[in-house]
C-alpha cells in the first residue's frame, strides 16, 4: 500500500517501469471532443431527414378535453402532426426495469399523453417538419384544452389519507413499500430491541432536494429506416440497453434495430434512460419511412429529462454514552415523480445497503415508500441512492457527536471498520473488500492543515468574527462496479451486471478493442489502451477502442455505477489473456518449441533457454492473417472475446474534509479549503482519476450549496433555465487538495474499485457538516440544502433550517424528536 | 430553442438605424450585443416583427472625453469598457461593476448601452449610471435629446426611450476631487445576476465624507439611490461607526422583490450590509 500526495503509479510496477498502467496519459479522445471535430448526434444530417418538435403540457395535472391540430397540419413545411390518440395503439409504455417489490404499482408511462397529463412538460403532440424551425413554429398553432385536476406535489401530503391521486388507476400514490431489515435478513440483531436498549437516540429529518443532471450535450436522437431495418443514433449512455428496450416497446425485432451512441457529451445518469422522444422518433420513422431527428432545447432538458435525488429521510441512530453506535433506522420517502422510468424505483433501493456507511452498527432497518407526484420522474443521477445514504449517515454521525459532546472524528474512529477487519460483512449484508480508513484520514488531515484551521476557528469564535470557520468530515464508502449479476437478480433488477469485450488483432499488428461499456466522456479509449498495451505488450498508440454501436460492440451493458473500469476493463483484460493463449499455440508452432517452454513478456514470446528465439504478438497477428503455416486443429485467428461478471461489488472509500467560511452577516458560505484522500484501488490513469474526483466534488458541492429543482404551487418548474438552476463554475470552486491510498480490489483482475461517483457521493455531507460546524455555537442545528445565503442567514438569525422548517430557537440545540414520525421511533435523549 | 420568424435590418450609421426602426413595423427590437434579447427571443418570450442589428454602426463604439464628461458609445462592449484607460482614470466604478457582469464570453458580446437600455434592475450598470449621475443621449426622428439617469429608468425593463428612438451615447461626468469608489456585488455564483449590489462613490475631505453617492442594484423595479444614507453621510466623520450608522437606512424607500434568491426582507438586510461595506471601502477604511 502506498500513500501519496500526488496520484502515482499503482503498486506492482517494480518489474516494468515502462508499464502503461499508472501513467498519467493525456486522453487520446480529448482533442476531437474538445474541438468538436466529431459526430455528435445533433450533427447528423441524412438525406430526406425530417425534424420532430414536441408540444408539451403547460399544466401539471389535467385531462385533455380538446386537441385541435388542424392549423398545424396546414402550416408550411409541416409533414405530419401526431397526438397521443394517433399513437396510442403502438406506443406501449416506457419500460421500468426494476420492480423493487413484487407488488410495486406501475401505472405505465406513455411516451405521449393520450387522455391525461401528469406533469408539466409531458408530450401532448408532435410536429414533423422539413426543418427544425418549421416544426417549432407549427407547435404554436396547436390548440389544447385541459380540465385541471388537483396537483400533487408534496410527498407527505401525497400519502396522507384522502389525498388526490396522480393516477386514477391506482389506489394510492404509493408505488411500493420496500423494507430491508437486518434482523430478518440474518445480518444484524433486532433493531427495535437495539433502540429500546439504547442510552442515546438521535433522530433527524434530512431533505435531499430534487436535482437536475444537467449534462453538457442535450439529448438528441436520429432514426433512419432502411426497409424493415432501423438505425437509431442517440446521445445515450446505454445503446445496448436502449436497443433491447426499444425493440420490446415498439415490437421492432431486436435484430432489425441497431443503436449507435456516437460521442456523447456527459450524462451523470441522466442519459441512463429510455426516453419518450426516442420511442416517438422510432414510431414516426416507421410510419413515414423517413429519417427523423429530435434534439431537445436546454429548457426541454431541464423540464423533461429525468431528475435525481428528492427524498425525505427520517434517520434514527442508537448509541451508548461512550459513543458506540448500536442501531440505525431509516425511513425514506422517495419521490418517483409522475411515472416510473427505467430504474426510478430502484434508486432508493440501491442506497438501502449503504446507509450504515463504514460503521459497525449491530442493528439496521430500512424502509422506503416510493411516491407518485405530478413532477417529472426521478431516476439515476451520479451516485444514485448512495449519495443520499452517505449524506444521511455522515450527517447523523455529526449530530450524535454533538449530542454526546464528542469530537466528530473520534466518534467515527470508535465505530468504523478497522484495517485488519477486511473483508468485513456489514449489517446490510455487503462484504466490504479492502481499505484502511485511518490512513486515509491521517493523510487528509495533513493535506488540510487541520490543526491550524481548528486554531483559527477557535480564534474567530473568541473574537466573535462576523466570518466564522467550520470543519466538516465525510468518511465514506460506496458500492461500485455494478454489478454481480446474481445479486442484481436477487434485487429484482431486470438485467445482469456483466460486461463484454473483444480484441481484434489486425494484420499490421494494430489492435482493435471493442468494449460493451459505452463511454460518454470518461476516457475509456485512453484507459483501455493502457490496459491492452500492458497486457499484450503493444504500444499504447497501436490500440484503438471501439464502442457505442450495437453492430460493432455486439454485447454490452454500458456505463453507469462506476462500473466501466472495474467490470468492462476486466473483460478487456480477460479477452487479452485469451488472445495471448491463442497466440501462444501459434508461437510454439512457428518457433518449433513446446508451449510450456514459451515465456510471454513485453509483447514477445521467447523460448526459455534459447536466446534469440522469439516472436512478437504483432508478428503473429500477420502470420495468422496469412494463415500459411499454423497448427492443425485450431482456427486461424488469435482474436478473442470475454465476458466478465464480478462476484462482488467493489468498495472505494475515502476521507473528505471541508473547511468552510460562513459570513454570518450575509449568510454567504465559501469553501476555504477542501482535502480528500480516496482509495479507488489500482489507478490505471492518475490524470483521469484526478479529473473524475474534481468533477465529482464539483457536483457534490453543488448539491450542498447551489442546485435545487424548484416547482411552484401549480407544478411549474421554477428553475427552468440556468439563470435559476444554479451550476457552479470553476470560478466558484476552491483548489482541491487530493490524495490517494491504494488497496487493490480483490474482486477483479485490475484491482480497480471505481472512481466516477466518489467525489459526488463523499463531498455533500462534508460541506454541510462544515457549514454547521461554523455556526452551531450560534444555535444552528441544521440548514436545508442547498445552503443558499438566505437560508444560512435565516438559520443563524431566526433559527430553523432556513428552509421550510419553522424557527425553534429554544430547541435548536436539543435533539429533534418532534420531526421524526418513523414507526416506533423513540426520539429524544433517553 | 428557435425564435419565431422576424425581419432583419443591419444598418451602418445612426441615421440608417433610425430609418430601419421607423420602417420596421409595429414591434421593432434593437439588437446590440444580444445578451438579453437573443435569449428571450429563443425562449419565444419576445417575438418582434423586426430586429435592427447595430453591430455595424461603428460610430456608436468607443469612449472619448468631452470637456468635463466622458462619452461612452452605446455599442462599446463590456470588454472594451473594462480596458479603457479613460474609464479607469475617471470612472473606475464602471470598470469595477463591468468586471462582475456575467462571464468573459458575455462581456465580449454585451454592450454598455445595451445593458442600460434593457434596464434590468438586477443588471449591474444601471445603478452605477444612476450613482454617477450619467446622462443618456437619445437619437430620434426629430433629432437628439439628453435625459438624466434619474429620469431614464422609468420602471421594470422600461426606460425613457420612446418608440422610434435609439440610445446613442452615455455621458458620465468626470468627478472632481478625491473620490473613492466601490462596487459591492452579492450573488451566489460568479456568473449570476446580483441578488443585491451597491455602487458607492465617496469624496473625502479632511477626515470627513464630503459627499457620497450610492446606487442600489435590484432593490426595486428600477435602480435606486440610497438617498437617506447619502444624506446621513454628507459631512459625517469617515469612521466605521458613522458609516455603519448611516448604512442602516440604506433600504429606506426601496421595494425589492422576492424570488428564489431572496425574500424582500433579506434583500433589505443585504442592502444595509453591502452599503456599509461599499462605502467603507470607497472611503478607504
Amino acid at each position: 500500500m502506498t500513500v501519496t500526495e500526488e496520484p502515482q503509479a499503482a503498486s506492482g510496477t517494480d518489474t516494468a517501469p515502462q508499464k502503461e498502467i499508472g501513467q498519467a496519459r493525456r486522453r487520446k479522445e480529448d482533442a476531437r471532443l474538445i474541438t468538436g471535430r466529431t459526430t455528435w448526434t445533433d450533427n447528423m444530417v441524412l438525406p430526406g431527414m425530417l425534424h420532430m418538435a414536441v408540444l408539451r403540457s403547460p399544466v401539471a395535472h389535467g385531462r385533455i378535453t380538446a386537441l385541435d391540430v388542424t392549423a398545424a397540419k396546414e402550416a408550411p413545411n409541416v409533414v405530419a402532426v401526431y397526438t397521443g390518440r394517433d399513437l396510442a395503439e403502438e406506443q406501449g409504455s416506457i419500460p421500468c426495469a426494476w420492480p423493487v417489490t413484487p407488488d410495486m404499482v406501475n401505472p405505465g408511462h406513455p411516451s405521449i399523453a393520450v387522455d391525461q397529463v401528469n406533469h408539466v412538460g409531458e408530450a401532448v403532440a408532435i410536429v414533423i417538419g422539413r426543418s427544425r424551425s418549421a416544426a417549432a413554429d407549427a407547435l404554436e398553432l396547436i390548440d389544447v384544452d385541459y380540465e385541471p385536476l388537483p396537483v400533487v406535489l408534496d410527498m407527505e401530503e401525497a400519502i396522507a389519507e384522502g389525498a388526490p391521486l396522480v393516477h386514477d388507476s391506482t389506489e394510492s400514490n404509493r408505488s411500493y413499500h420496500f423494507v430491508f431489515d437486518a434482523g430478518e435478513a440474518g445480518t444484524g440483531s433486532d433493531t427495535e430491541q437495539a433502540f429500546a436498549d439504547a442510552e442515546v437516540v438521535v433522530s433527524r429529518r434530512f431533505v435531499q432536494q430534487r436535482l437536475i443532471p444537467a449534462f453538457m450535450e442535450p439529448r438528441s436522437v436520429v432514426v433512419q429506416p432502411q426497409g424493415d431495418n432501423y438505425t437509431m443514433w442517440s446521445a445515450t449512455q446505454i445503446p445496448h440497453i436502449l436497443r433491447v428496450m426499444a425493440a420490446m416497446v415498439t415490437g421492432i425485432p431486436e435484430h432489425k434495430l441497431r443503436v449507435v451512441a456516437p460521442d456523447v457529451g456527459g450524462g451523470f445518469g441522466g442519459k441512463l434512460q429510455v426516453n419518450p422522444e426516442e420511442i416517438l422518433a422510432l414510431l414516426v420513422a416507421r410510419r413515414l419511412g423517413k429519417p427523423i431527428k429530435w434534439t431537445e432545447t436546454r429548457s426541454e432538458s431541464l423540464m423533461t429529462a429525468h431528475h435525481g435525488r428528492d427524498q425525505i429521510q427520517y434517520v434514527d441512530v442508537a448509541a451508548d454514552r461512550e459513543g458506540n453506535v448500536k442501531g440505525l433506522r431509516v425511513r425514506l420517502l422517495a419521490d418517483m415523480g409522475a411515472y416510473l422510468r427505467l430504474i426510478t424505483p430502484g434508486v432508493p433501493a440501491l442506497g438501502a445497503f449503504m446507509f450504515p456507511g463504514i460503521y459497525k452498527f449491530g442493528a439496521y432497518r430500512f424502509e422506503c415508500d416510493g411516491i407518485f407526484t405530478n413532477k417529472v420522474p426521478t431516476d439515476a443521477y451520479r451516485g444514485a441512492g448512495r449519495p443520499e445514504a452517505t449524506f444521511a449517515v455522515e450527517r447523523i454521525m455529526d449530530e450524535l457527536a454533538v449530542e454526546l459532546g464528542m469530537d466528530p472524528l473520534e466518534l467515527r474512529r470508535k465505530n468504523w471498520i478497522n484495517a485488519d477487519e477486511f473483508p468485513f460483512t456489514t449489517v446490510a449484508g455487503l462484504a466490504y473488500d479492502s481499505g484502511d480508513y485511518e490512513t486515509a484520514t491521517q493523510e487528509a488531515l495533513r493535506l488540510l492543515g487541520y490543526d491550524e484551521l481548528r486554531e483559527e476557528q477557535r480564534r474567530r469564535r473568541e473574537s466573535n468574527d462576523p466570518v466564522q470557520l467550520g470543519i466538516g468530515f465525510s468518511t465514506f464508502t460506496e458500492m461500485c462496479g455494478l454489478a454481480p449479476s446474481r445479486v442484481l437478480g436477487s434485487l429484482s433488477f431486470g438485467a445482469g451486471g456483466w460486461e463484454h469485450a473483444s480484441i481484434r488483432m489486425l494484420p499490421t499488428g494494430k489492435v482493435e478493442v471493442v468494449t460493451g461499456s459505452t463511454p460518454h466522456g470518461q476516457g475509456h479509449e485512453t484507459a483501455w489502451s493502457q490496459l491492452v498495451a500492458d497486457s499484450l505488450g503493444v504500444p499504447f498508440e497501436d490500440v484503438e477502442v471501439l464502442h457505442g454501436d450495437t453492430a460493432i460492440a455486439s454485447r454490452g451493458l454500458d456505463t453507469y455505477g462506476s462500473r466501466s473500469l472495474v467490470v468492462g476493463g476486466s473483460a478487456v483484460v480477460k479477452a487479452a489473456d485469451k488472445v495471448i493463449a491463442k497466440a501462444r499455440k501459434i508461437a510454439a508452432h512457428l518457433l518449433e518449441a513446446s508451449e510450456d517452454d514459451l515465456e510471454f513478456s513485453g509483447g514477445k514470446f521467447s523460448v526459455r533457454g534459447t536466446p534469440g528465439a522469439s516472436l512478437g504478438i504483432q508478428e503473429i497477428a500477420l502470420a495468422i492473417f496469412a494463415a500459411h503455416d499454423y497448427p492443425e486443429g485450431i482456427e486461424p485467428s488469435i482474436d478473442a472475446e470475454a465476458t466478465f461478471d464480478p462476484e462482488n461489488f467493489s468498495f472505494p472509500h475515502g476521507t473528505h474534509i471541508c473547511a468552510m467560511e460562513v459570513d454570518t452577516e450575509t449568510g454567504f458560505v465559501k469553501i476555504r479549503k477542501y482535502a480528500c484522500v480516496d482509495d479507488v484501488g489500482t489507478i490505471v490513469n492518475p490524470l483521469i482519476v484526478e479529473g473524475q474526483v474534481h468533477g465529482g466534488l464539483a457536483q457534490g458541492i453543488a448539491q450542498a450549496l447551489y442546485e435545487e429543482a424548484v416547482y411552484d404551487a401549480d407544478g411549474n418548474l421554477t428553475t427552468g433555465t440556468f439563470v435559476d438552476y444554479l451550476l457552479p463554475s470553476a470560478a466558484d470552486l476552491p483548489h482541491f487538495d487530493t490524495g490517494n491510498t491504494v488497496h487493490e480490489a480483490p474482486g477483479n483482475p485490475i484491482g480497480a474499485k471505481g472512481v466516477g461517483e466518489a467525489g459526488c457521493i463523499a463531498s455533500t455531507p462534508a460541506v454541510v457538516n462544515a457549514a454547521l460546524d461554523a455556526v452551531r455555537h450560534l444555535g444552528v442545528a441544521d440548514i436545508r440544502m442547498p445552503l443558499t445565503p438566505e437560508r444560512v442567514w435565516r438559520a443563524v438569525h431566526a433559527g430553523g433550517d432556513g428552509g421550510d422548517r419553522a424557527p425553534d430557537r429554544t430547541n435548536a440545540q436539543a435533539v429533534d424528536s418532534a420531526q421524526a414520525p418513523a414507526a416506533g421511533s423513540q426520539g429524544g435523549v433517553q | 430553442m428557435i425564435p419565431a420568424p422576424f425581419a432583419y435590418a443591419r444598418p451602418t450609421t445612426v441615421d440608417e438605424a433610425l430609418q430601419a426602426i421607423a420602417d420596421g413595423g409595429e414591434d421593432v427590437k434593437i439588437l446590440a450585443g444580444g445578451q438579453s434579447l437573443i435569449p428571450v427571443m429563443r425562449l419565444r418570450l419576445a417575438a418582434p416583427e423586426t430586429v435592427v442589428d447595430l453591430d455595424r454602426v461603428d460610430e456608436l463604439r468607443g469612449v472619448r472625453e468631452d470637456g468635463d464628461a466622458l462619452v461612452i458609445g452605446a455599442m462599446t462592449t463590456h470588454a472594451d469598457v473594462l480596458h479603457d484607460p479613460l474609464i479607469g482614470q475617471y470612472a473606475p466604478l464602471i470598470a469595477q461593476a463591468t468586471e462582475t457582469v456575467a462571464d468573459r464570453q458575455v462581456r465580449r458580446r454585451g454592450t454598455f448601452g445595451g445593458a442600460l437600455a434593457h434596464a434590468d434592475p438586477a443588471g449591474d450598470l444601471p445603478s452605477v449610471a444612476l450613482a454617477l449621475d450619467a446622462e443618456f443621449v437619445i437619437a430620434g426622428p426629430n433629432g437628439r435629446r439628453t435625459v438624466p439617469a434619474a429620469d431614464f429608468f422609468v420602471d421594470y425593463l422600461t426606460t425613457a426611450l420612446e418608440e422610434g428612438e435609439l440610445l446613442v451615447e452615455i455621458r458620465v461626468p468626470k468627478l472632481a476631487g478625491q473620490w473613492g469608489m466601490r462596487y459591492e456585488k452579492f450573488n451566489r455564483v460568479a456568473q449570476a445576476w446580483s441578488i443585491v449590489a451597491v455602487a458607492a462613490a465617496v469624496r473625502r475631505e479632511d477626515g470627513h465624507i464630503a459627499e457620497a453617492r450610492i446606487g442600489l442594484t435590484n432593490m426595486g423595479p428600477t435602480p435606486l439611490r440610497a438617498r437617506a444614507t447619502e444624506a446621513a453621510l454628507a459631512g459625517a466623520e469617515a469612521s466605521a461607526e458613522a458609516i455603519a450608522a448611516a448604512a442602516r437606512s440604506a433600504a429606506e424607500g426601496t421595494s425589492p422583490s422576492s424570488d428564489l434568491n431572496g425574500q424582500a426582507d433579506y434583500r433589505e438586510h443585504l442592502a444595509q450590509v453591502l452599503t456599509r461595506r461599499a462605502v467603507s471601502a470607497a472611503a478607504g477604511l
